[in-house]
C-alpha cells in the first residue's frame, strides 16, 4: 500500500446523505474479478444525469470527496472504495460513514476523513462558488485545509489512530497479523473440540 | 460488574489484545461468495500464501446466480467467469463449495444455519454485508470487505476495535398478524440508517423471546441497515431445539459440552449496556417502505408522508429526493400504491417458515392481473422441502413463479431484476435506488404483506383480503 501522508486534490462537493454502496457501484458491475477498472461503475445511475456534478468537465479531475451524512452505507462491497480509487479520489470526507466502508477504504488505502457537518456544509458551499477549487487534508496533523484569505477554511477531522499510523506507514495488515503467528497458534491450541468445523479433522 | 453478552463472545476470541491497537479477533466460521472473493484469493497468490483453516471456511453461490435454468451452463458470461473462478479457487486452496445443484447450494446465510455451522458464542465473518443475520444465534456475526476476507484467508483473524454496546427490548407480544419483518422496518424507521452506528446490538425482552429461529434470522439480518455493526440474540431453548437435529452440530458428548457453554452466553443481569432503546411490541403494526432508504418507512395504513413532516434539513432533501424517484405524491394512502412486481426471497425472508406464511395466504387466490409474483427459497434445501410440503403446487396454482435458490431479485446481479420505472413489493432489505435494477422502485415489506399484495396487486395486508371476502 502506498503511504498517505498528505493530500492537494480538487474538491469535488457531493451535496447528498445516505449514500449507499449500491450508489456508489451497482450490483452490475461487481462481476468482475479483478480490482481495477471499476471507474465506469462509479455513481454509474447518477452520472446519467447530466447535472450530476461529476459530469461537469471541471471536476474531472477530482480526488477529494466532500460528501453528506450516511456515506457508504449498505452493502459491504470493497468494490466502492475501488471505483472511487479507480477514478482518482484519494480521500473521502463526510460527518459519518457506514462502518464497513470506513474499514474498506482504510484497508485499500482510501482516506476516510470524519469532519463536522458544518465544515462539509463551509465546504460544499466554497466548491460551489469557486469550482475545481482544491482541498488539502493533511493526515499528519488531521487538518482539512480549504480556500485562503480571511475566508479560509481550516478544520481537524477525526480518523482511528491505528488507521492512520497503518496509511502513514503504508503497512499491509496482513504481514502485521502474521508477525503475531505464536499469539494465533497458541489460541488455536487451546480451541475447544466441539467447535464446527467445515472439514473433517485431517 | 458483569458482562453483556457480546462482550463474553468477543473476550473468548481474543488472540492480542494491546493498548492503542484494535484487538486482534479469532475467526471460527468465514462464509464465502463469488462476488467478494475472486480479488481476495489473487491476493494469497500474489503473496504466496495459504488458506489458513480451510476445515473454518465455507463457500457457496448465491449473488450472481440464475434462478431458471440453474442446471444448465450459466448464460451470461461475466457471471460464468466469476462463478467458475470460485470454483477454481476453491478447487486450489482446498476449501469446502457448495455449487449450483447441491443441495446445501443457496444464500450463504440460509446455507449456514441449516447445516447448523452457525452456533451460539461463534465469530463469523463474510463479505456480505448480511452476515448479521448469524447473531441470531448468539453469534457475532458482521460483514467484511474484500481485503479483510484476504486477511482471514490468511490468518483467521481479524483486528477489530471493539464496539460499544447497546440493548434493544422489545416489550410485550406481537401483535396478531405483525412479524419480525415488521418489528426491524418500524425499529429502523426509529432510529434512522445511522442510528446503530458503532453498536453492537442485543435485541432482548419478550416479543424477541417469543420469535422463532428464523424470524429472530430475519431481525438480525437487518442490523446493518440502521447501521449497527453487529445484532445479536441471546441463545435459549428455541436455538438449542433447532441446533440439535442439524448435520453440523455437535454430537453426543460434544453436545453436552458445547450447550454447557452456550448456556452461559447471556447478558449478566448487572451488566450495563452503553445505550439503551425500549420498544413496545404493542406499538408495531404492518410496516412498508415508501423510501429509497429502509429508514424510510410508515405503517401499512398510514400514507405516503411529505418532506414537510421532517424537521431535520438533510432528512427532508432525502425525502424529497426519494419521492422524486418513488415517483409517489404526499399523502397518498400506502395501501392504494399499484405493485407491479412481488419478490419473496432473499437472506431475510427466504426460508421455510417464509415459504409456508406466504403460501398459507396465497392459498385459494390468484395473483392480481398485472401483477407478477416470484418465489424464490433461499437454498436448495430449503426449495426441496417446501416441494415436499406442496407449497410449489400452492404457489403455481396461484400464478406465481417457483424457482431455483440464490439471492435473486435482492440485488440486480443476476437475471433477476426489476425493469426501470417497475414497482415492487419485496422482502428482502434493500430499497435503495436502482438496487433491484436500474430505475426500479422498491417497497420493503413482510411475507404476509407481499403474499396479500401480490393478489390485490396494491400493497396490502392479509387483513384487507378478508374485507374483499366478506363483500
Amino acid at each position: 500500500m502506498e503511504k498517505f501522508t498528505t493530500h492537494t486534490g480538487v474538491g469535488v462537493p457531493l451535496r447528498r446523505s445516505d449514500v449507499d454502496t449500491d450508489q456508489i457501484i451497482p450490483a452490475e458491475y461487481l462481476k468482475r474479478v479483478t480490482r481495477t477498472g471499476f471507474e465506469d461503475g462509479l455513481f454509474a445511475a447518477w452520472r446519467n444525469d447530466p447535472s450530476f456534478v461529476l459530469n461537469n468537465p471541471v471536476y474531472a479531475e477530482g480526488s477529494v470527496l466532500v460528501a453528506g451524512p450516511n456515506f457508504g452505507t449498505g452493502s459491504s462491497r470493497e468494490h466502492a472504495v475501488w471505483a472511487l480509487q479507480n477514478y482518482g479520489f484519494k480521500a473521502v470526507l463526510s460527518p459519518r460513514f457506514g462502518d464497513i466502508f470506513r474499514g474498506n477504504s482504510g484497508k485499500a488505502g482510501l482516506l476516510a476523513g470524519t469532519v463536522d457537518e458544518k465544515v462539509v456544509q463551509r465546504l460544499w458551499d466554497h466548491l460551489d462558488e469557486n469550482p475545481g477549487a482544491t482541498v488539502t487534508v493533511d493526515l499528519e496533523s488531521r487538518t482539512v485545509r480549504a480556500g485562503d484569505g480571511p475566508d479560509a477554511i481550516e478544520d481537524s477531522f477525526d480518523i482511528d489512530d491505528y488507521t492512520r499510523w497503518r496509511l502513514l506507514e503504508g503497512l499491509d495488515d496482513i504481514g502485521i497479523t502474521l508477525g503475531h503467528e505464536a499469539d494465533i497458534a497458541a489460541y488455536e491450541a487451546n480451541r475447544p473440540s466441539w467447535k464446527a468445523a467445515t472439514l473433517p479433522a485431517s | 460488574m458483569g458482562k453483556t453478552l457480546s462482550e463474553k463472545v468477543w473476550d473468548e476470541h481474543v488472540v492480542r489484545s494491546v493498548e492503542g491497537e484494535p484487538d486482534l479477533l479469532f475467526i471460527d466460521l468465514h462464509l464465502i461468495h463469488e462476488v467478494t472473493s475472486p480479488q481476495a484469493f489473487d491476493g494469497l497468490r500474489l503473496a504466496g500464501r495459504q488458506v489458513r483453516r480451510p476445515d473454518l471456511t465455507l463457500a457457496t453461490e448465491d449473488h450472481n446466480v440464475p434462478t431458471l435454468d440453474w442446471d444448465k451452463p450459466i448464460a451470461d458470461p461475466v457471471s460464468r467467469t466469476q462463478v467458475e473462478t470460485l470454483r477454481r479457487n476453491c478447487e486450489e486452496f482446498g476449501v469446502r463449495l457448495h455449487p449450483l445443484g447441491d443441495i446445501e447450494q443457496g444464500i450463504v446465510h440460509v446455507v449456514g444455519p441449516q447445516l447448523g455451522l452457525t452456533q451460539p458464542g461463534m465469530t463469523i465473518v463474510c463479505g456480505d454485508s448480511h452476515t448479521s443475520t448469524h447473531g441470531a444465534f448468539g453469534a457475532i456475526a458482521h460483514g467484511i470487505g474484500t481485503s479483510e476476507v484476504e486477511h482471514v484467508l490468511a490468518t483467521q483473524t481479524l483486528p477489530q476495535a471493539r464496539p460499544k454496546t447497546m440493548a434493544v427490548t422489545v416489550n410485550g407480544s406481537l401483535p396478531e398478524g405483525v412479524t419480525a419483518k415488521d418489528l426491524i422496518l418500524y425499529l429502523i424507521t426509529q432510529e434512522g440508517t445511522g442510528g446503530g452506528q458503532g453498536f453492537i446490538v442485543e435485541y432482548r425482552g419478550q416479543a424477541i423471546r417469543e420469535l422463532s429461529m428464523e424470524a429472530r434470522m430475519t431481525v438480525c439480518n437487518m442490523s446493518i441497515e440502521w447501521g449497527a455493526k453487529a445484532g445479536m440474540i441471546a441463545p435459549d431453548e428455541v436455538t438449542f431445539a433447532y441446533l440439535a437435529d442439524k448435520p453440523e452440530a455437535p454430537k453426543g458428548a460434544e453436545w453436552d459440552a458445547a450447550l454447557a457453554h452456550w448456556r452461559t452466553l447471556v447478558t449478566d443481569d448487572d451488566a450495563v449496556f452503553d445505550k439503551e432503546v425500549v420498544v413496545d411490541a404493542a406499538d408495531i403494526t404492518p410496516w412498508v417502505t415508501w423510501g429509497t432508504n429502509p429508514g424510510q418507512g410508515a405503517p401499512l395504513g398510514g400514507t405516503v408522508p411529505s418532506p414537510e413532516d421532517f424537521e431535520d434539513a438533510s432528512d427532508k432533501v432525502a425525502a424529497e429526493n426519494a419521492l422524486r424517484y418513488m415517483d409517489l405524491e404526499a399523502g397518498t394512502p400506502l395501501r392504494e400504491v399499484r405493485v407491479d412486481t412481488v419478490f419473496v426471497g432473499s437472506c431475510t425472508n427466504g426460508r421455510l417458515e417464509d415459504l409456508r406464511e406466504a403460501a398459507a395466504v396465497i392459498k385459494g387466490h390468484k395473483v392480481a392481473d398485472g401483477t407478477r409474483m416470484l418465489v424464490v427459497p433461499g437454498s436448495a434445501r430449503v426449495r426441496l422441502e417446501a416441494e415436499a410440503e406442496g407449497l410449489d403446487l400452492v404457489f403455481k396454482e396461484a400464478g406465481a413463479e417457483w424457482r431455483g435458490a440464490g439471492c435473486s431479485m435482492c440485488l440486480g446481479m443476476n437475471p433477476d431484476t426489476l425493469a426501470p420505472g417497475e414497482r415492487s413489493a419485496s422482502t428482502s432489505n434493500r430499497n435503495f435506488e436502482g438496487r433491484q435494477g436500474k430505475g426500479g422502485r422498491t417497497h420493503l415489506v413482510s411475507v404476509p404483506v407481499a403474499a396479500a399484495t401480490a393478489i390485490r396487486g396494491t400493497l396490502s395486508s392479509p387483513a384487507d383480503l378478508q374485507t374483499v371476502g366478506s363483500n
